[in-house]
């Protein structure tokens, strides 16, 4: 090897072995992507010793590589999970690596396009597409609110001088609103109930198991179907998510995207004169600037 | 070598790493622990529990970062958003040096997190330390780096891991977290002897050793970080520490994690190889 630009090949190829998925029986393919044999590709740049072969000594990579990535998503998505069962589920994980393999160096991120890979191959999911759409969502939303960015809270007072046709609010950052056709918040509670919280393992860089398997567990109903409006927020370093309201959620909504406070309530109010909902307009803001849930408002935190 | 240029002339003594089943009994009871190792990148994040515990320990006790996300070894030019990432979690730790491992895990931004052996090529050790001075000039801080445990060797090797180790820390001039369990388990691995790897480095580069336990397996030995550390392993570091120096321990334990008493009583062990070695010395 006289350069980085083989060092570089090298990777290459023993990343795109390590990408590949594992057989039904959790063990190393037989052939390469390209139909090749596993066993000469690998032979060509692995060493075999007097115990192992090339093929096994880079399948306890490629099988490291897998238990973990799954191991990781088995952990983040438990609500999904049971929607789906153990094994439609692994198989959509597996499909989702594949087409989106690890762009981030940090686990935590590895469910940060399954949204849209849910949105662009809901077959994946069939036939409870649209309901493993919602939880998916509600779930990478709980691992933005945990550790997600959030900024300096305003209060009402802060900005009582600003007339309200020209105020602009920010949201903070890691609160996700989220307009669902599905319960899926009271199934995930259930899920919980079920299963009890599951903590991860940190940086051994070695995984020694299959992913973890489903063992006997009872049969939840599914999510009722219902509109369901939900900010996913954090209070005190907690997670938590609250329904709102679908006119509460309009407003919210409005003002995350940029707009005034005056045209975000004439938007989520539609003309409606019910003095009553003045009335809980002002509390709903008086509930939401002491959970901080106001910050500044900056163009690029709008989607 | 209790204190160097490599571990930012800190005497530090017998370390455990910052778990998060810990988080509650350490925040609670404030135990005795002379310091602790956090995991670099669980800290990187933008807010939440996360960085509110780490300062809630940043208040008690001295703490020293180590990464698995550098990926010194990696073809690929190190990441500036990462750099910076870690740049600002320095500031908040004030961490006296940090250590990574000396490995790849990341090619054409795709990451395996995964620990990848390295080719031991002079291509690779001198595109590897360039990487490693580029990073110290960035972080302003020492590095130190880590041998990684492994189970596939390459053909286009041309000399040893603590060759390749020696060339690229010299190259770089830098330090070496001398991991011992990773020495044994790659020397079971790949049938070599632990005591040539550990006579053959640069010993006054030494800035911190690591122990761990493994598991092993009928044909091979994996690092699971899951058990308390094995005999051949504390043998191991008992060498290593007459060859160095009393320097800076810490236990990893990672997975299967029981009591923080459990886990910094196991570390507290190498106390006995430490008086022994320094009783030896007298
Ligand atoms: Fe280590």
């Amino acid at each position: 090897m006289e350069s980085v630009r083989e060092l570089k090949e090298l990777q290459r190829l023993m990343a795109s072995m390590l990408f590949r998925p594992l057989d039904a029986k959790w063990r190393m393919q037989r052939t390469t992507a390209a139909g090749a044999r596993t066993a000469d590709a690998a032979a060509g740049f692995i060493k075999p010793n007097d115990r192992l072969t090339s093929f096994e000594r880079l399948e306890i990579y490629n099988r490291q590589y897998w238990f973990r990535v799954l191991d990781c998503l088995y952990d983040d998505y438990p609500g999904l999970r049971a929607i789906l069962g153990e094994r439609k589920f692994m198989r959509l994980c597996r499909a989702y690596l594949v087409k989106y393999p690890s762009a981030s160096f940090t686990l935590r991120d590895l469910g940060s396009r399954l949204e849209k890979f849910l949105r662009d191959e809901p077959d994946w999911a069939a036939p409870r597409a649209a309901m493993a759409l919602d939880m998916a969502r509600f779930e990478w939303a709980q691992i933005v609110a945990f550790d997600g960015p959030s900024k300096p809270a305003i209060t009402m007072d802060d900005v009582l001088d600003t007339p309200p046709e020209k105020l602009r609010l920010g949201v903070q950052p890691c609160i996700t609103l989220l307009a669902l056709d599905h319960e899926v918040d009271h199934f995930l509670q259930a899920v919980r109930k079920r299963d009890g919280d599951v903590l991860r393992g940190e940086a051994s860089n070695a995984i020694d198991h299959a992913p973890k398997s489903a063992g006997k567990k009872s049969r939840l109903r599914p999510p009722r179907i219902a509109k369901v409006f939900l900010a996913v927020h954090r209070c005190e370093n907690e997670l938590y998510y609250k329904r709102l309201d679908p006119v509460a959620f309009q407003l919210l909504a409005g003002l995350r995207d940029g707009l005034t406070l005056d045209t975000a309530c004439a938007l989520a109010l539609g003309g409606n004169p019910d003095p009553a909902l003045a009335g809980e307009l002002r509390s709903w803001f008086s509930e939401w600037s002491e959970l901080g849930w106001f910050c500044k408002f900056s163009k690029l935190q709008s989607p | 070598m209790p204190a160097n240029p490599f571990n930012g002339h800190t005497d530090y003594g017998i370390g455990i790493g910052l778990r998060v089943p810990h988080y509650r009994h350490i925040l609670a009871e404030k135990p005795t622990v002379d310091w602790f190792e956090i995991i670099s990148e669980n800290f990187m994040v933008d807010g939440g529990r996360p960085l509110e515990v780490l300062d809630r320990i940043l208040e008690q006790y001295r703490v020293v970062q180590h990464g698995v996300a550098m990926y010194f070894g990696s073809a690929d030019k190190l990441d500036c958003e990462h750099m910076r990432r870690i740049k600002r979690l320095v500031k908040r730790t004030n961490t006296p040096w940090l250590s990574d491992h000396l490995c790849w895990g990341s090619v054409d931004g795709r990451f395996t997190h995964d620990l990848l052996p390295m080719p031991y090529t002079f291509a690779a050790a001198k595109h590897t330390a360039q990487k490693i001075r580029a990073a110290r000039d960035i972080l302003e801080v020492p590095i130190c780096v880590e041998n990684v445990s492994s189970y596939a060797e390459y053909h286009v090797s041309e000399m040893t891991e603590w060759e390749f180790l020696t060339e690229v820390v010299e190259r770089a001039d830098c330090g070496i977290l001398l991991d011992v369990n990773n020495i044994f388990v790659s020397s079971q691995n790949h049938n070599f002897d632990p005591l040539d790897y550990v006579n053959h480095i640069p010993h006054h580069r030494v800035g911190q050793i690591h122990i761990a336990g493994h598991s092993k397996f009928e044909r091979y030995i994996l690092d699971t970080h899951d058990h308390p550390v094995l005999d051949p392993v504390w043998k191991l570091y008992e060498h290593a520490i007459r060859l160095t120096g009393n320097t800076a321990t810490l236990l990893e334990w990672d997975d299967r994690i029981p009591t923080f008493d459990e886990v910094h009583g196991e570390a507290l062990k190498a106390n006995e190889f430490i008086e022994r070695v320094e009783s030896c010395a007298a």
